[in-house]
């Protein structure tokens, strides 16, 4: 009677949470392999988007320097020729850079910019070693041209 | 040419094999010493909790005393009046010792560039991976520790004593710099 009591009812009460919680669903994400799905307005890594014809957005404004409450993006514009035609405005950047490490991911500068050339994506594996490799140039920011 | 094949290289080849499995015991089970000082401190401890589950790396352990700590997650702002206090904590841990700077505060001073807020944690201790955001969500902190992993995996030792097994006295020119 004491051995039921003391040792196979209180085993038998353990395994049966034990079995009842084999059934749950694991919550985990194991994240290198499986990435969660981001939040629809996740604001990560900065991209400088193209028009379809393959044209940059960025017209060189600056206004989304001016809008950084950190202060860390530098444009530099110079004039569009006929020949060298890179934005179909007047201006273009001919340097655009983002301290990535300064950056507070808020967004002002998606909301400044006149033409939405600069966009907020969900890629957010932004972390490095050097402390330099952190000043994003316009290169690494420019979206490829979309293949017609 | 060199007697030895590798040891052009640097000549480590005595203590390769044993330095993979060393870095690899201790990229795979980085303790990180519980070090909060903001918002980030959140973020890191969502990075624990079962649905980023950080003990999937070996790192769950936060453990309170920087004595049993292997890596320092810098996880907030970094204010002037703190950051003596942050090396301290840093000189008490054990060597092999790693720092994260996790977010943009620790690692640049991010939006707070006043007298207040030391402009990034690598002007206090030596940082080796440095995670951007504001703060940085669980799973790019995990980005940031699987980087490191990497780091202490690919580590060349040259000789026996940069293996660093046993702790190593600070030469005299070290204690200066402090």
């Amino acid at each position: 009677m004491s051995l039921l009591d003391k040792v196979i009812k209180p085993l038998a009460d353990g395994m049966g949470i034990t079995g009842k919680r084999l059934g749950h669903v694991k919550e985990t994400i194991m994240y290198p392999e499986e990435k969660r799905e981001q939040f629809e307005r996740t604001r990560w890594r900065h991209v400088l988007t193209r028009y379809d014809s393959g044209l940059e957005k960025c017209i060189g404004c600056s206004l989304c320097a001016g809008a950084c409450p950190a202060k860390c993006i530098n444009v530099v514009a110079a004039e569009n020729t006929d020949e060298e035609r890179y934005s179909p405005g007047e201006r273009y950047a001919v340097r655009y850079e983002i301290n990535m490490i300064r950056c507070i991911f808020c967004g002002y500068c998606q909301d400044a910019c006149p033409t939405g050339a600069i966009v907020l994506r969900k890629d957010f594996e932004l972390a490095n070693y050097d402390r330099d490799d952190f000043v994003f140039t316009k290169e690494m920011l420019l979206e490829p041209i979309k293949e017609q | 040419m060199p007697a030895i094949p590798g040891a052009e290289k640097g000549g480590n080849f005595i203590v390769t094999s044993l330095e993979t499995l060393v870095g690899q015991a201790r990229a795979n089970s980085l303790w990180p010493v519980t070090f909060g000082l903001a918002c980030c401190a959140i973020e890191m401890m969502s990075a624990a909790d079962p649905r980023f589950d950080i003990a999937r790396f070996g790192s769950e352990a936060f453990r309170a005393t920087p004595r049993q700590a292997d890596v320092m997650i810098i996880a907030g702002r970094l204010s002037k009046k703190m950051a003596p206090v942050l090396r301290q904590i840093y000189d008490q841990m054990p060597e092999p010792k790693w720092v994260i700077s996790m977010g943009a505060c620790a690692s640049s001073g991010g939006v707070y560039n006043n007298y207040a807020i030391v402009q990034g944690a690598d002007q206090v201790v030596p940082v080796d991976v440095y995670v951007p955001g504001c703060p940085p969500s669980p799973d790019a902190l995990i980005y940031g520790i699987m980087k490191l992993q990497e780091k202490i995996k690919r580590g060349r030792a040259k000789t026996m004593s940069e293996l660093r097994l046993i702790e190593l006295n600070p030469t005299p020119q070290e204690v200066m710099s402090v």
